[in-house]
């Protein structure tokens, strides 16, 4: 959590010095873009991170699906989209894995805050 | 002179591509928030636009990290989109447009806004979404598009003031373009939604609705938030106000309301349709 920035429970502020921490692991998932990265990924998970030079506990929260462990070791959420996105997972499922919820509880928790969508 | 003849903002979450894609725009998850185009498809179809302004933000698909623009100029004669990694199809090319795009980054800096220029530069769903929904069928190519990409990703940002008058500098090079072109501004992305971490999922309503209250009546009034204001408030993508903003500014002078829609929750966020023009 950057000094600079307000503390927000629950939301990390993607700064300078968590662009720094995370850049490797950014990177990587950055290349998910592409079909050739996604398919050397799922080949070999471990062997790939290797390649992209994270850390160990990045690779590890990689294996793990993590996502709240990535975010704290300088993920992006732009970039761990694309993670999520490769694992078959859409932003309901990611919103439970990374509240403690289940896709949908998740989802009901989203309803409970709409309006205009039988919501009044 | 050129014109701005009026003003959209719209949502551009990928899952919108995604359920034009499947057909799914009359199912109950969906029909209200598509419901809320055909009158703006309309007034774009009567007014036949001659350039698009397209306030949006990168997601990772054109600018990683390693080159960021804290706001980047499209001065192209042709945007390609292309995989995401996630599984949005990729869309045609956009046609782009290469006179009143440079004389913007002219007027930019004289009036000491300092863009990246971007002669190739790909676009993703920030952009692609709304052209999508605007023109169905993809039928978007005789309208020349002008990107402007706001770094929304990583801290530092541009403060939400300073995106409103990135877009008064904008409408200002737009009035003093030599040309008859009719140009709409479009401020894409929002309303309050966060995607990551334990508070993943907070959306404010309340705040989404007096943004486009205000958006109308007094922009100024939103200009006030900070950054960390809007995080607090509507979640950590909750600033993409900014390109709200940015199209806002485009604007000169008062506005008024043609069209309005609002829906939430589609997929993770609080999603905003509004048509203004100048009073």
């Amino acid at each position: 959590m950057s000094s600079t920035h307000r503390e927000v429970p629950g939301t990390i502020f993607f700064d300078g010095p968590m662009s720094t921490k995370g850049y490797a692991l950014n990177k990587m998932c950055y290349s998910f873009n592409n079909a050739e990265g996604r398919d050397a990924f799922r080949a070999d998970e471990a062997a790939y991170c290797d390649k992209f030079g994270l850390t160990e506990e990045q690779k590890e929260a990689i294996l793990k699906r993590d996502l709240n462990k990535l975010l704290r070791l300088g993920g992006s959420v732009y970039y761990l989209a694309k993670f999520a996105g490769l694992l078959g997972l859409n932003m309901q499922d990611i919103g439970g894995m990374q509240t403690g919820r289940t896709k949908e509880e998740f989802q009901a928790y989203l309803d409970s805050q709409g309006r205009g969508k039988n919501n009044g | 002179m050129a014109k701005v003849i009026g003003g959209i903002t719209t949502s551009h979450i990928p899952a919108i591509g995604i359920a034009m894609d499947k057909g799914l725009e009359d199912t109950p998850y969906w029909k209200d928030f598509f419901a809320g185009y055909p009158p703006v498809r309309e007034w774009l179809n009567e007014q036949q636009p001659d350039i698009a302004i397209v306030f949006y933000n990168d997601h990772g698909l054109e600018m990683f990290l390693d080159k960021k623009p804290t706001f980047a100029l499209g001065c192209a004669p042709q945007y390609e989109n292309a995989d995401e990694g996630w599984g949005i199809a990729t869309i045609p090319p956009v046609t782009g447009e290469t006179e009143l795009s440079w004389h913007i980054a002219n007027e930019l800096i004289e009036h000491d806004f300092d863009p990246t220029i971007c002669q190739d530069i790909k676009v993703d769903h920030g952009l692609t979404v709304p052209l999508s929904i605007m023109y169905p069928g993809h039928n978007y190519q005789h309208l020349k598009v002008i990107p402007v990409c706001i770094n929304c990703e990583r801290y530092p940002m541009p403060k939400p003031s300073r995106c409103f008058a990135l877009g008064q500098a904008i409408g200002k090079a737009v009035e003093s373009f030599a040309g008859d072109q009719k140009v709409v501004v479009f401020g894409t992305g929002g309303l309050s939604h966060q995607l990551d971490g334990e508070r993943a999922g907070i959306i404010n309503s309340d705040f989404d609705i007096e943004c486009m209250d205000k958006l109308v009546s007094d922009p100024e009034a939103l200009t006030k938030y900070s950054n960390d204001d809007l995080v607090e408030i509507a979640g950590a993508q909750g600033v993409e106000l900014n390109m709200w903003l940015a199209m806002r500014g485009c604007m000169l002078g008062d506005v008024k309301e043609v069209h309005r829609n609002y829906v939430a929750p589609i997929s993770n966020t609080g999603a905003g349709l509004q048509l203004l023009i100048n009073d």
